[in-house]
């Protein structure tokens, strides 16, 4: 593409914002899916969607390297795909077949593939912050040029484990970047009722030497601009980063939640006029982007999807052999002789 | 041979580790440049330097989960909690975090840890800062759980627990941290999940565990002495891995199970072992299975409450008796 030098966002090339686009539209559509396998009653248990917050996953994860590792919540379908986890592990595990990125093992909360450095997802608030802090650690003890990104809530800020992880990384210097994903909501209650300041991890950088740092989580440019000023700051030994990425979770908390404590209009609001991927869409063709690109990059998504879901849907339940294996290092569960 | 304390066995293990291996660091609050609150790991600031032992803040949770971070990806940390009692501010990271990961990621994530932590009473220091806690541990399946009650056991399996492939709870006993004992010189390396038999005996087997085993050898001796009664002591060492076979050879041959155990009553380590016992060698036994555990009660502050709280040599020796009579 020739740059237009007209437009600002200029400093992204084409072939990164198509891969911005591609990130973020197959997280939507696998989301999507993944809902609509739980209405048809394939997908068990629980699961938490990011349909609205694919701008943070895609940014971060376009900014990353390959050896750059990621924590993430039970909200964290959208950080797996974005690293490159396969579509079928992900679907597979969300309806517990043998094909799921863990077997049937963990289950929905908690999508791993060390394979792509997604070094797992966690379900017990906070507790996967000081766990990328020791990730960090690692890397700078064993000078080793990785990074470690966490990502999680606006509620999460409020638990113990993320101030101490913030403080741990700074008395260090520890390459970690902390990313909060501020959807609004603590589950069913909005954030700013229960949180004493008002941008609840930016406020709260100052308290451990950090900048803070606000940005447009549904802009996909952006949330990648500020990973590459966080990625090249922890690269060069200069430690960790607090960034607040302000969003909106367009489904409910979990899957059985309608959102009926959200205000009137709201959910339309962000639906109509602060979508990422319309946005996103929208400015690729300002930029001069083909629509016959941008239709090709869908159908090419809704095609993956569709193939994973019917590989997904064939595959076995997994073999009742695997209930006791890998629960020591050994590989099996014998607690005595 | 040479002559350590238990507490000088600690530094030990964890200087011989740290030679041996450059993955190995070790962090926690104030083990560094002070040694630890209980000199068990004076001098190896010195020997190893501020990159591998580390001084934290007080941050349990981001201790233990930095452990894990380390170790998921290629290190194999030691993290000190400083009171077994803590750990009940990070007990996520052990109950929902270290002992899971493997599973619920089917072998792809790994945790070559050891948490070290000072464990029980005898120190006058209350409900908050003496409790054994290693049947917490015992519950929860995926980590092991070690407590040596020997300065050689401390170096020998501090050393096995640092090569684990599994996350390990290593429960040091504070009341014995200023024992002496024969220490193998050069490098020594043990084996969890194996129990020892440390005074054999045909009467009757006592199962004890830290502290009850020096306890449990005295009253066995003054049984011995005062009546006759030749009573096996089996230092169990590990509760997870847990050595059956040598407990119940020991039964087999004795025909009694007695349990010393330092934690409250309720779901203590021996409650299993006895239900074991009764479900695969009741027709061995000649008598009931009996449970000398610290009763269930928080534990008192007072020397002489304390002393009447925790299974003591007299209490073993006149409970022992009582029964075989
Ligand atoms: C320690 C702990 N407390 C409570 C919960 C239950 N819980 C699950 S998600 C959640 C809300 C978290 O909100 P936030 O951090 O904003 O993340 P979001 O779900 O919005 O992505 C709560 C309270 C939990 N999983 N862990
Ligand atoms: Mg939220």
């Amino acid at each position: 593409m020739a740059k237009k030098k007209t437009l600002k966002n200029n400093d992204i090339d084409e072939k990164k914002r198509l891969e911005l686009y591609n990130s973020q539209y197959l997280i939507r559509v696998a989301e999507q899916r993944a809902y609509d396998l739980f209405l048809e009653n394939l997908v068990k248990g629980t699961s938490h969607l990011s349909l609205g917050q694919e701008a943070i996953a895609a940014g971060f994860a376009t900014a990353m390297q390959e050896n750059d590792k990621s924590f993430c919540t039970y909200r964290g379908h959208a950080h797996t795909l974005a690293r490159g986890a396969s579509v079928v592990g992900v679907l597979g595990e969300l309806m517990q077949r043998d094909c799921g990125l863990m077997r049937g093992k963990g289950g929905s909360m908690h999508l791993t593939d060390t394979s792509k450095g997604v070094m797992g997802s966690y379900a017990i608030i906070g507790a996967h912050l000081p766990m990328a802090v020791g990730s960090a650690w690692r890397a700078q003890y064993m000078g080793h040029d990785d990074v470690a990104t966490v990502f999680f809530g606006d509620g999460t800020t409020n638990i113990g484990a993320f101030h101490e992880a913030l403080n741990y990384a700074v008395v260090y210097k520890l390459p970690v970047i902390f990313v909060c994903e501020n959807n609004n909501y603590m589950e069913y209650t909005p954030i700013e009722s229960i949180t004493a300041v008002k941008n609840p991890a930016a406020d709260r950088a100052s308290a451990y030497g950090l900048d803070s740092i606000i940005i447009d989580g549904n802009d996909a440019d952006e949330v990648y601009r500020t990973a590459q000023v966080a990625y090249s700051k922890a690269r060069s030994g200069d430690g960790p980063s607090l960034i607040e990425c302000k969003t909106y979770r367009q489904s409910g908390h979990s899957r059985a939640d309608p959102g009926a404590y959200r205000p009137d209009g709201e959910l339309d609001h962000w639906k109509k006029n602060n979508d990422p991927i319309t946005r996103y869409r929208s400015r690729l063709i300002e930029f001069g982007v083909k629509q016959k690109t941008i239709d090709g990059i869908e159908a090419s998504v809704k095609k993956l999807v569709d193939e994973a879901t019917e590989e997904a849907k064939n595959s076995p339940v997994p073999p009742e052999e695997i209930l006791t294996t890998n629960v020591y290092a050994n590989g099996g569960w014998a607690w005595r002789n | 041979m040479a002559q350590l304390t238990y507490r000088e066995a600690v530094a030990a293990g964890i200087a011989q580790e740290m030679e041996r291996d450059e993955t190995v660091a070790f962090i926690g609050e104030d083990v560094a440049r002070a040694g630890g609150v209980f000199k068990a790991t004076v001098g190896l600031f010195d020997k190893f330097g501020p990159k591998r032992v580390i001084d934290t803040p007080i941050s349990e949770q981001a201790i233990l989960g930095a452990a894990m971070g380390a170790a998921m990806t290629g290190m194999r940390p030691i993290a000190e909690i400083m009171f077994s009692d803590f750990l009940a501010v990070c007990w996520d990271f052990v109950a929902n975090e270290m002992s899971k990961s493997r599973y619920m990621s089917d072998g792809q994530l790994k945790c070559p840890l050891v948490v070290r932590t000072g464990n029980g009473g005898g120190s006058r220091f209350g409900a908050q800062h003496s409790q054994s806690i290693e049947n917490w541990a015992m519950a929860i399946p995926g980590i092991k759980v070690v407590a040596p009650s020997t300065p050689a056991d401390v170096k020998g399996l501090l050393a096995a627990s640092v090569r684990d492939e599994d996350p390990v709870i290593f429960f040091e006993h504070k009341s014995l941290y200023a024992i002496k004992g024969e220490v193998p010189e050069g490098e020594h390396v043990d084996t969890l999940g194996t129990a020892k038999v440390v005074r054999p005996g045909k009467d009757a087997t006592i199962v004890a565990l830290a502290l009850m085993v020096p306890r449990a050898v005295q009253a066995a001796d003054k049984l011995m002495t005062d009546h006759g009664i030749d009573v096996e002591v089996v230092d169990i060492r590990t509760l997870v891995p847990l050595d059956m076979k040598t407990i119940s050879n020991s039964v087999i041959k004795t025909g009694r199970l007695f349990t010393v155990e330092e934690n409250p009553r309720l779901c203590g380590w021996g409650a299993e072992i006895v239900s074991i016992v009764v479900d695969e060698l009741f027709w061995d036994l000649d008598g009931p299975a009996v449970r000398i555990t610290t009763p269930h009660i928080p534990l008192p502050a007072a020397d002489n409450l304390e002393d009447i709280t925790i299974p003591s040599v007299d209490r073993i020796y006149s409970k022992i008796l009582e029964v075989l009579r």
